[in-house]
């Protein structure tokens, strides 16, 4: 009997080739400037065409700067990308939401928000972290430049079914613990190899139980997991986030959207490849002590010791990672300042996170010292945001309050970090220089990063409500 | 793409796991707007100090590794971001094939759509290799992979597994596209048969 992915992937199977690897069809794909121009670039030199442009959507966030939107962008290559970018959506007739519009945003903010990713799609974008659209219950994964210029081409990929893993997480989230802390424990128990291979189905009542922002913050981390794909079933939370949304279907063609989409889901005597179990109660706020999202420790917890370590490559490499991180074992991770605060990403860029923060801000103040950026992560959560005067909570507090865009999630635009400098960050990697050459990156929930912004050190957020 | 029939090259030993993506191009090097030109800042972090000037001890920046066209390392190489970036800086590089316990799968994937070869070879397997790859200029290895066999200094042939389609199309330096393209025709049935579907509709701005 079927799982939530074979379903989806059968939906879409076209033909095979003679050894069985199968046509895919792509119902989306989204554009970037990043991983894009050499795939318009190979479509051009082999004069074909792009098959589907009312199927893709384009927007470019990857290395905007994100101050002041009338302000020109002053470093060539990002300019240069941009404009790229522009030249090849005109050229090709593809939807583009540009820089100044309110819509602009991160690529996998504006999917969802945009009612652009749907349930039982194929969602396809030059971007690992597309399996955010995952928690639509579409099966959205990331490709790379040539399959970008497969999909341009021929609507379709090239592919072999991935294996089926479920993560089911039971029971009652303890107060202060969010979808972050869920994933980073999830991460933390079958580390970033552990979905190798796999697509992963979240189930289970605690993630029944998230909303939409905190379902698509799971399956964001997927790829951190190792996966090619998470998915969540979709059901009532998910069809009222849908409804009403610019590109989802309207009125009877919505109502007979969601009696194909309750279909969408895995049948109860589905077999999977690999099952894991959590308990929600088991969950701690978490935060990461090295340089991988598998390092995870509870905020409560100490730095661990490499002399304690399995083997003597995990103690080298533990070494290496504290050593990176300016760390030392048994230290208190509560008592580590940080000297940036980062809020924003596809990960934790939507209203809901920017919620979460500004309730920990509020009537607070950013420690000294401390530089605290909070990005939203599209001009339409930025909106929402100003309407409900959360930009008022964060200026007053002395955050920054900033334009849409990836930001300090990646060292590739004008906000990263200085060489040393440590950062608390809801973003999805802690990986070396990732946030700039020699940053050092801690990964956290929204509300744990505002606690490090106005405690000024990697803080429990219980401490504060 | 450069067809992949065998090759016969120094290899570079780099004994460590979980190299991912941002080790082998940072993000600060994706700017480009084309594919070539990235090998001078391949493993960028590694390899240079941050004066810009060489680090002597890194294997890539030592003779006769400088000219390596295989890389041989530890497991889950490739982890991280999905940036095509990273197979093209290898190639750009000069790196045509890498060896290793395990990949990450889209970096896995990316490298058969660049013409290069990812080889899986079990743990022990490679360190075997490595320890052929330090002696230096004396032990080049070579992958054929018409028979699908990587051969060491010594003679002693080792069998590797890989995907039939894969090899076909390295084997052929053959693109994808053109291939798919072949089957056109089914293309256009499906998206026929899907149109009435309310739960795809187009993007129009
Ligand atoms: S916010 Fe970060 S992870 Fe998300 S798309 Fe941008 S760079 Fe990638």
């Amino acid at each position: 009997m079927p799982t939530l992915f074979d379903k989806i992937w059968a939906a879409h199977v076209v033909d095979r080739l003679e050894d069985g690897t199968a046509i895919l069809y792509i119902d989306r794909h989204l554009v970037h400037e990043v991983t894009s121009p050499q795939a318009f670039e190979g479509l051009r030199a082999s004069g074909r065409r792009l098959r589907r442009p009312d199927a893709t959507i384009a927007v470019a966030d990857h290395n905007v700067p994100t101050v002041d939107r009338s302000m020109p962008i002053e470093e060539p290559q990002s300019r240069l990308q941009i404009e790229t970018l522009e030249r090849n959506v005109a050229e090709f007739g593809v939807p583009y939401f540009p820089l100044r519009s309110r819509e602009q945003g991160i690529v996998h903010i504006i999917g969802p928000e945009q009612g652009i990713s749907l349930p039982g799609m194929t969602i396809v974008c030059g971007d690992s972290h597309t399996s955010t659209h995952g928690a639509l219950g579409a099966l959205a994964f990331g490709i790379g430049t040539s399959e970008v210029e497969h999909v341009m081409a021929t609507q379709t990929l090239l592919q072999k079914p991935a294996k089926n893993m479920r993560i089911r997480v039971e029971g009652d989230l303890a107060p202060g613990v969010t979808a972050k802390d869920v994933m980073l424990a999830i991460i933390g128990t079958i580390g970033t190899a552990g979905g190798t291979g796999h697509v992963i189905e979240f189930a289970g009542s605690a993630i029944r139980g998230l909303d939409m922002a905190g379902r698509m913050t799971i399956c964001n981390m997927s790829i951190e997991a190792g996966a090619r794909a998470g998915l969540v079933a979709p059901d009532d939370t998910t069809f009222a986030y849908v409804k009403g949304r610019p590109f989802a279907p309207k009125g009877e063609a919505f109502d007979r959207a969601v009696e194909y989409w309750r279909s969408l889901h895995s049948d109860p005597d589905a077999v999977f490849d690999t099952e894991v179990d959590l308990r929600a109660e088991d969950i701690a706020p978490l935060v990461t002590w090295g340089t991988s999202p598998e390092d995870v420790v509870a905020i409560t917890g100490i730095v661990p010791d490499p002399a304690a370590a399995a083997d003597e490559a995990r103690r080298a490499q533990m070494q290496r990672m504290l050593d990176y991180m300016g760390l030392s074992a048994g230290q208190k991770l509560a008592e580590v300042p940080v000297d940036a605060v980062f809020i924003g990403s596809c990960t934790n860029g939507r209203i809901e996170d920017m919620r979460a923060a500004a309730a920990i801000a509020r009537g607070r103040h950013v420690a000294p010292g401390v530089r605290a950026m909070v990005v939203p992560g599209s001009g339409l959560v930025k909106q929402q945001a100003e309407q409900e005067g959360l930009d008022r909570v964060f200026l007053e507090a002395g955050f920054e309050w900033r334009e849409a865009g990836c930001s300090m999630c990646l060292g590739m635009n004008p906000d990263k970090l200085t060489p040393g400098q440590r950062c608390a960050s809801t973003s999805n990697r802690n990986f070396e220089g990732r946030q700039g050459p020699g940053g050092r990156t801690h990964l956290l929930s929204p509300a744990m990063a505002a606690a490090a912004a106005v405690t000024g050190r990697l803080c429990d957020v219980r401490e504060l409500v | 793409m450069q067809a992949f029939t065998t090759l016969t090259a120094v290899a570079a030993p780099l004994p460590e796991a979980n190299i991912d993506t941002d080790k082998i191009i940072p993000a600060r090097f994706l700017k480009t707007i084309q594919r070539s030109g990235l090998g001078k800042n391949a493993f960028d972090a590694m390899r240079y100090n941050p004066d810009g000037t060489e680090k002597p001890d890194f294997v890539l920046n030592r003779e006769p590794y400088r000219h390596a066209q295989i890389l041989i390392t530890h497991e889950n190489f490739g982890c991280g971001s999905s940036r095509e970036h990273a197979p093209w800086a290898l190639l750009d590089f000069g790196i045509r094939c890498v060896i290793a316990p395990s990949f990450a799968d889209i970096f896995h994937n990316n490298c058969f759509k660049n013409g290069i070869l990812p080889i899986r070879l079990p743990r022990e397997i490679c360190d075997a290799l490595m320890e052929d790859a330090a002696q230096g200029a004396n032990s080049r290895l070579t992958v054929d992979l018409e028979r699908q066999v990587v051969v060491r200094p010594d003679g002693e042939e080792i069998a590797f597994e890989v995907d039939a389609l894969r090899r076909h199309l390295l084997l052929e330096g053959l693109d994808d596209i053109g291939q798919t393209l072949q089957h056109a025709p089914a293309i256009e049935r499906f998206e026929q048969a899907r149109e009435a579907a309310p739960w795809v509709p187009s993007i129009v701005l």
